[in-house]
């Protein structure tokens, strides 16, 4: 049989199956965000102008756009290093090292909250040593940037690695071969195939962050306009039933995030890189 | 060309790799970022829990309010992960085994959960089901709690968990074709005997890694649960919530002590799932060639 055959397949269900599929989504996921962006059309374009550029809200934006760039930087650069190791090299404890990058993924984000908190604190493992050289992690946003960092690596990481592993070896000894040296062959031949691969990863990393809440609230102290992220704003908000405020915080977060998954699609696109499963 | 025109050159093995100190480095800074922020984190989670000995971390499991909220997380995993895997098989037939035009859109529409803000995800059912939402009045005049009760958590959870295994069975049902299914139905077989006895067997090991990773955030998920659960004592709070309310109550044994059951949990998916990948991988070995 030839691939046209399966083209065109006899299989049943397909009605069945793609009515199903679409009436679930609609209910599930579909309906409950057409409903959100209904809400903030009850707004005015003036209230939402207001709302949004609001002092608070501004600020509690820009910590977690900006922060969450930052970590997101930090975690290409790191989980860089990381593949790097894990791939390329052999050395003792490598396997748990690679198994455990998944951690920040599968922890959920309340005991990862609490444990970089009591980690941090100024009593804690490395809060204690670090408040010696005058640093202070936690309630602090460079608490909030550490929770970002932890929750952003696994993207990078398994974003690159497969990448790396598929890399073909005989073009970095055809580089090697035609004069290039070791620093060459790396920036002018490897950096540029896992370009696409880490710039997805970065993106995921950046969006992730922006929307985290479990693991940030509990070592960001949460002061309004120093350390307050913006989905913790929104659960302020509603909890004061300033539903339309929450409402616009949420629906700006919403466009930055569909923003993001636009450029993946496309960097995908770009590469046929995949994406991990979380 | 001889081996002496090559001998300026360092040995082959070298060509693709980096000097020994730059090595040391790169191995260093690995250890190091992985040992600060995961291993360290891990280690502070079931420190603390046993910090005032075994007997406080097993009362503090045996409260009434850390049991109630084993018992709700259970439940509410159960219903999503449940909800989850029959919407995912059926998607992923829809989805895998046949050509459409949009096929590329719909995917990403399943997999938008994963792009939405936990506290957004809860957010949504506030509008559609809180008291200024939109079936808010109907939903009171019937007398039917959907917020601040457990079809609230079980909703929000489902919302957040929704790709997980739709996004396991896709790739792993688009690779094996229909050829199969077609040599079934053309012997006789109907259309759910050929889903049950040809399909099913060889996507097992794809429902279990996303039921496994399904469950593991429906137990876990905290932000959306936090918003539409009202926090009742006793009543509508998960592990993840309790772990919150017990930590700001500066019960740090008795937070600890939920947080590590949470992070047990955590390693055993991780250990199942790559136990999983190995069959996955080994399941697809055969059809590649």
């Amino acid at each position: 049989m030839n691939a046209g055959a399966g083209r065109r397949n006899t299989l049943p269900g397909f009605g069945l199956t793609m009515g199903l599929t679409l009436t679930w989504l609609s209910i599930i996921i579909l309906i409950p965000l057409a409903g959100l962006f209904l809400k903030t059309f009850e707004l005015s374009l003036d209230q939402f102008i207001a709302i949004v550029t609001s002092r608070r809200t501004l600020h509690a934006l820009k910590i977690s756009f900006g922060l969450s760039f930052a970590a997101a930087l930090v975690n290409l650069v790191m989980g860089a290093i990381i593949v790097w190791a894990l791939v390329r090299y052999r050395f003792p404890g490598r396997r748990i090292f690679d198994a455990i990058v998944d951690i920040p993924f599968a922890l959920p984000t309340a005991v990862a909250g609490i444990a970089l908190t009591s980690l941090f604190a100024q009593k804690g493992w490395l809060g204690a040593p670090l408040a010696e050289l005058g640093i202070k992690v936690a309630f602090t946003p460079l608490g909030i940037f550490v929770a970002m960092v932890f929750i952003g690596i696994p993207f990078v990481v398994r974003t690159v690695q497969p990448v790396l592993i598929d890399l073909d070896v005989e073009i970095e000894e055809a580089a090697a071969s035609l004069g290039a040296n070791r620093w060459h062959t790396i920036s002018r031949v490897i950096v540029p195939s896992l370009t696409p691969a880490l710039l997805t990863g970065f993106a995921l990393a950046f969006a992730r962050a922006i929307g985290e809440y479990g693991s940030v609230i509990f070592i960001a102290g949460n002061l309004p306009n120093v350390s307050e992220i913006a989905p913790l704003l929104i659960v302020i908000r509603l909890s004061e039933f300033r539903y339309a405020d929450a409402t616009a915080i949420a629906v700006v977060m919403l466009l930055a995030s569909f923003l993001v998954i636009f450029i993946v699609n496309r960097l995908q696109r770009w590469a046929q890189t995949r994406v991990p499963a979380y | 060309m001889t081996d002496g025109q090559l001998s300026w050159r360092p040995a082959k093995a070298d060509v693709r790799s980096e000097p020994r100190l730059v090595r040391t480095i790169i191995i260093a800074l690995t250890v190091l970022f992985l040992t600060v922020f995961v291993v360290l984190p891990l280690l502070i989670v079931f420190a603390q829990a046993f910090s005032r000995g075994a007997v406080a971390y097993l009362a503090a499991l045996a409260e009434p309010e850390a049991v109630s909220a084993i018992k709700l997380t259970l439940i509410v995993a159960a219903i999503s992960v449940g909800l989850n895997l029959v919407f995912g098989l059926i998607a992923a037939w829809a989805i895998a085994k046949f050509e459409f035009p949009g096929k590329t859109f719909l995917i990403t529409l399943v997999d938008l959960p994963f792009s939405v803000s936990p506290v957004i995800s809860g957010l949504v059912f506030v509008l559609l089901f809180g008291a200024q939402g939109y079936f808010g009045p109907w939903l009171q005049s019937h007398d039917i709690r959907i917020l601040f009760a457990v079809p609230g958590i079980a909703l929000a959870t489902t919302f957040v968990t929704f790709p997980f295994v739709a996004r396991a069975l896709i790739p792993l049902m688009h690779e094996q074709g229909t050829l199969e299914e077609e040599a079934a139905l053309s012997l006789g077989a109907s259309g759910l005997q050929t889903f049950f006895r040809v399909t099913l067997p060889n996507i097992k090991w794809g429902v279990l890694y996303g039921v496994l990773l399904c469950n593991a955030r429906a137990m876990g998920e905290f932000g959306a649960v936090s918003v539409v659960s009202g926090h009742i004592r006793g009543e509508t709070n998960t592990m993840p919530l309790l772990v919150e309310i017990l930590y700001n109550e500066y019960q740090f044994v008795a937070a600890f002590a939920i947080a590590s059951l949470l992070a047990m949990l955590a390693l055993i998916t991780l250990i199942a799932k790559t136990v999983l990948e190995r069959h996955l991988d080994e399941g697809l070995q055969p059809r590649d060639d």
